[in-house]
C-alpha cells in the first residue's frame, strides 16, 4: 500500500523496485493468449528506458508527452517513463480498424497543436507520417523502435528528482473533437488521495488480484485497471479490450486462472458477457474468487446485473459481488462506491413523479408504475457530493438535480483551458452534468443534464457527430441531431441521427446512399456505428424558441413516430 | 445470391442494423461502413455457428478475414466442407 509519506506516484514504483524487486507487478496477456509475468524491478527498468529516450530528444519536466499507441506493454512503460521525468503523460485513444488512419493521425495533430505537446511516442509504422504532419510544430516524434533495451543495473541518477505533489502527473480526456479539447489535468497529490481513499472504500488488501481488459485512455481503465493496482502493489492481470469484445470468455478464463478478486466493468459488459459466452466456454471455470464486479462509467441497470447473475451464478458468481460505483476523470476516478461485499441495492421510485416532478418517491417494485434505480453507493473518503437545483441551491434528499462534487482528488483544471474550467466549477464545487438524487448519503443517477451520449462506457459528444453530418453530401448543413437511446438487450445506448435532406432528395436508393455515406464517415472519424439514421424532409426537426435544434425534443418526436409506425 | 448470403443479409439487416427493408450490396463493407459495431461481431459469430455449424474464431472477426457478405459466405462454405 502506498506509504503515507509518498508525495508522488513514481515514488511508490521506485520504492517497490528497490525493496521488493521480484514481486509480481502485473501479468500481461498478449493477443495470442500468451502470458508474461512482469516483476516490479522489470517494470521499473523498462520505464527507465523510456525516460532516457525521452530525455535524449529534449523532453523536460512539465513537458506534455502524448502516447499514440495500442494496448501493449510499451504503453505501460512509456506512461511511467514520462512521469519519471516529471513530464505530463497523456494516452491517446487507440487506433482501431474502424477508424481511418489518416483521419486518426489528423486528430493527433490537432491535439498536439492545441496542447503544445513536446513529444509524441508512437509505433514505427506511424512515425514518418506523423513526423511530416507535425513538422511545423516542433514536436518530436519518438518511435518505440528507437527506445533502447533495458540495461542491467541502470545508474540511479537523475531520474527521480523530488517532484512536488502539486505537479501534474497526467491528463485524461474523452474522445472526439470536444473530448480531446478537455484534457483533465491531475496532480500527483490528487491521484494519490484518490488511491488512498478508494482503496479504503473497497477494502483493498494484499490478497487482491485485479483482472482487467479496460482501455487505458479512459479513467476506469487507467486508474482502477492500471495505476491503482501498480501503486498499491496489488497484482494486475491485463488483457486487450479489442480481444475481449470479440471473445469475452477470456475475462472469465483469466479470473479462474489467477483467482481474480476484483474487476471493473461498464454496464454493457454484463449484457455482452451473458449473451456472447457459451456454456461450453464456462465448463470447469469457477468465478467464486471474485469479491466484486464493480459496475461503473455508464448508467447501471438492474436487468444487466440480473442477466449476468442468471448466466454466471451457476459458475460460482456470488450475487453479493455485484457492486457499483460512480466515477469521472474530474475526480481522478471514483466519486462514490457501494460497500463491497453487498449487492448494490435497487430503489423503486414512482415513474410519473420521477419524470414530471423531478422527485424520487419510493413505490412498489412494479414496472407498471415504478422505475428501478441501482444505487451507486456513498462518497469515498475525502469526497463530498450534493444535488443542485436550477438556481444553484442545494436540494434535499430525493429531489432530483445536478450532482456536484468537491474533494481532495479533483482536477487541477482542464489543461490550458482555464475558461472551460471556470464554466464547470461553482464555489469550489465541480458540476458533473449528471442528474440524480441522494438518500441518506447514498447516490442514485437518473440521467444527464446535457446531451452527452455514453456508449459502452465511452463519452460521445453529439456535436462531434453533427459536425460530421454537416459536411456529408446530401445533408442540409446545420439541420441534424444526434442522440442516444437506451437499448435493454445491449445494456447501453444506441446512437441515432436524424438529418434533413432536400425534399426532392431523390428516390429510396439515393437516400440510402446518403445514409451509407454518413455511416461510413461517422465510423471512420468517431468509431460510432450508428444504430439508426433517419433522413427527413426540411423542417421536420423541432427548434427551441431561441432557434436552436433541440436534441431532446427531436428524440421525443422520433420515439413517438417510431411507435406510430409499429 | 446463394442461400447462405440471403440468410446472412437477413440476419444482419433484421437483428443488427434493424432495417429489414434495406438492401445490402454485395460490395458493402460491413465493418468499415459502420453497419456492424464491435459488440455485434460476436453475435454474428454465434448466429453463424448455430445456423451453419461453422466456427468463426474471435481472431477472424475483423475486416481482413471478411468484410462483405460474399466474403463471409465463402468462408462459411469452405468450412462446411
Amino acid at each position: 500500500m502506498p506509504d503515507e509519506t509518498y508525495q508522488t506516484l513514481t515514488q511508490s514504483i521506485i520504492q517497490g523496485a528497490q525493496t521488493d524487486h521480484s514481486r509480481l507487478a502485473l501479468v500481461f496477456i498478449d493477443d495470442d493468449g500468451g502470458e508474461e509475468s512482469i516483476s516490479t524491478a522489470r517494470f521499473h527498468g523498462e520505464a527507465l528506458t523510456y525516460s532516457r529516450a525521452l530525455r535524449e530528444i529534449g523532453v523536460e519536466e512539465n513537458d506534455l508527452v502524448i502516447l499514440v499507441l495500442q494496448h501493449s506493454q510499451m504503453l505501460l512503460y512509456a506512461f511511467w517513463g514520462a512521469m519519471y521525468l516529471g513530464a505530463i503523460a497523456s494516452i491517446f485513444p487507440y487506433l482501431t480498424e474502424k477508424l481511418d488512419p489518416a483521419i486518426y493521425l489528423e486528430q493527433v495533430r490537432a491535439l498536439v497543436m492545441h496542447s503544445k505537446a513536446k513529444a509524441v511516442i508512437t509505433f514505427p509504422e506511424f512515425k514518418d507520417h506523423l513526423s511530416k504532419l507535425l513538422a511545423e510544430t516542433g514536436t518530436r516524434v519518438l518511435s518505440t523502435a528507437e527506445v533502447p533495451q533495458v540495461k542491467a543495473n541502470p545508474p540511479e541518477s537523475a531520474f527521480w528528482p523530488n517532484h512536488s505533489a502539486e505537479k501534474i502527473a497526467f491528463l485524461q480526456h474523452s474522445s472526439g473533437t470536444t473530448g480531446l479539447q478537455k484534457g483533465v489535468a491531475l496532480s500527483h497529490r490528487s491521484v494519490l488521495n484518490q488511491i488512498r481513499a478508494y482503496r479504503q472504500a473497497i477494502r483493498l488488501n494484499a490478497q487482491d488480484v485485479v483482472i482487467s481488459w479496460l482501455p487505458l485512455y479512459h479513467d476506469m481503465g487507467l486508474i482502477a485497471g492500471f495505476v491503482m493496482p501498480l501503486v498499491c502493489g496489488v497484482p494486475l492481470v491485463l488483457m486487450s479490450p479489442f480481444k475481449w469484445v470479440r471473445d469475452p470468455k477470456i475475462l472469465m478464463q483469466a479470473i479462474h486462472r489467477h483467482h481474480g478478486t476484483l474487476c471493473w466493468l461498464p454496464n454493457f459488459a454484463y449484457n455482452h458477457s451473458a449473451r456472447a459466452i457459451r456454456p461450453r466456454d464456462m465448463e470447469e471455470l469457477d468465478l467464486s474468487s471474485m469479491r466484486a464486479f464493480i459496475n461503473c462509467s455508464e448508467p447501471v441497470w438492474m436487468d444487466s446485473h440480473q442477466v449476468f447473475l442468471n448466466k454466471f451464478g451457476p459458475y460460482g458468481l456470488n450475487e453479493q459481488a455485484l457492486s457499483s460505483c460512480y466515477a469521472m476523470a474530474e475526480n481522478t476516478f471514483a466519486v462514490t462506491q457501494y460497500p463491497v461485499g453487498q449487492k448494490a441495492p435497487v430503489d423503486w421510485v414512482n415513474t410519473r413523479k420521477l419524470q414530471e416532478q423531478r422527485k424520487a418517491d419510493p413505490d412498489r417494485p412494479d414496472l407498471a408504475v415504478s422505475t428501478p434505480l441501482v444505487s451507486c453507493g456513498f462518497s469515498i473518503p475525502g469526497t463530498q457530493i450534493c444535488v443542485v437545483g436550477e438556481h444553484g441551491n442545494q436540494l434535499p434528499d430525493r429531489y432530483i438535480g445536478e450532482i456536484a462534487l468537491r474533494s481532495d482528488c479533483m482536477l487541477s483544471g482542464y489543461y490550458l483551458r482555464p475558461e472551460l474550467t471556470a464554466l464547470a466549477m461553482r464555489d469550489g464545487w465541480y458540476l458533473t452534468g449528471d442528474m440524480g438524487y441522494i438518500v441518506g448519503g447514498e447516490l442514485y443517477i437518473t440521467g444527464r443534464k446535457k446531451d452527452l451520449i455514453i456508449v459502452g462506457g465511452k463519452n460521445i459528444y453529439p456535436q462531434d457527430l453533427e459536425a460530421i453530418a454537416n459536411t456529408t453530401a446530401g445533408i442540409i448543413p446545420g439541420r441534424c441531431v444526434a442522440f442516444g437511446l437506451f437499448d435493454k438487450s445491449l445494456g447501453s445506448e444506441n446512437v441515432v441521427m436524424i438529418c434533413e435532406v432536400e425534399n426532392n432528395a431523390g428516390n429510396d436508393e439515393e437516400k440510402q446512399q446518403i445514409e451509407m455515406e454518413l455511416r461510413r464517415r461517422i465510423v471512420q472519424r468517431s468509431e460510432v456505428a450508428l444504430a439508426d439514421v433517419r433522413l427527413v424532409n426540411k423542417r421536420w426537426l423541432i427548434k427551441t424558441s431561441s432557434g436552436k435544434i433541440s436534441r431532446s425534443a427531436n428524440r421525443e418526436k422520433y420515439l413517438k413516430e417510431l411507435f406510430e409506425d409499429e | 445470391m446463394s442461400d447462405i448470403e440471403t440468410e446472412l443479409s437477413e440476419y444482419i439487416l433484421t437483428q443488427i442494423v434493424k432495417r429489414p427493408k434495406h438492401q445490402l450490396d454485395k460490395d458493402t463493407p460491413l465493418i468499415s461502413s459502420g453497419l456492424i459495431d464491435s459488440f455485434h461481431l460476436v453475435d454474428l459469430a454465434i448466429f453463424i455457428e448455430e445456423k451453419f455449424g461453422v466456427r468463426i474464431d474471435d481472431s477472424e472477426l475483423n475486416a481482413d478475414t471478411f468484410d462483405t457478405v460474399p466474403q463471409l459466405s465463402a468462408l462459411i462454405r469452405q468450412r462446411q466442407g
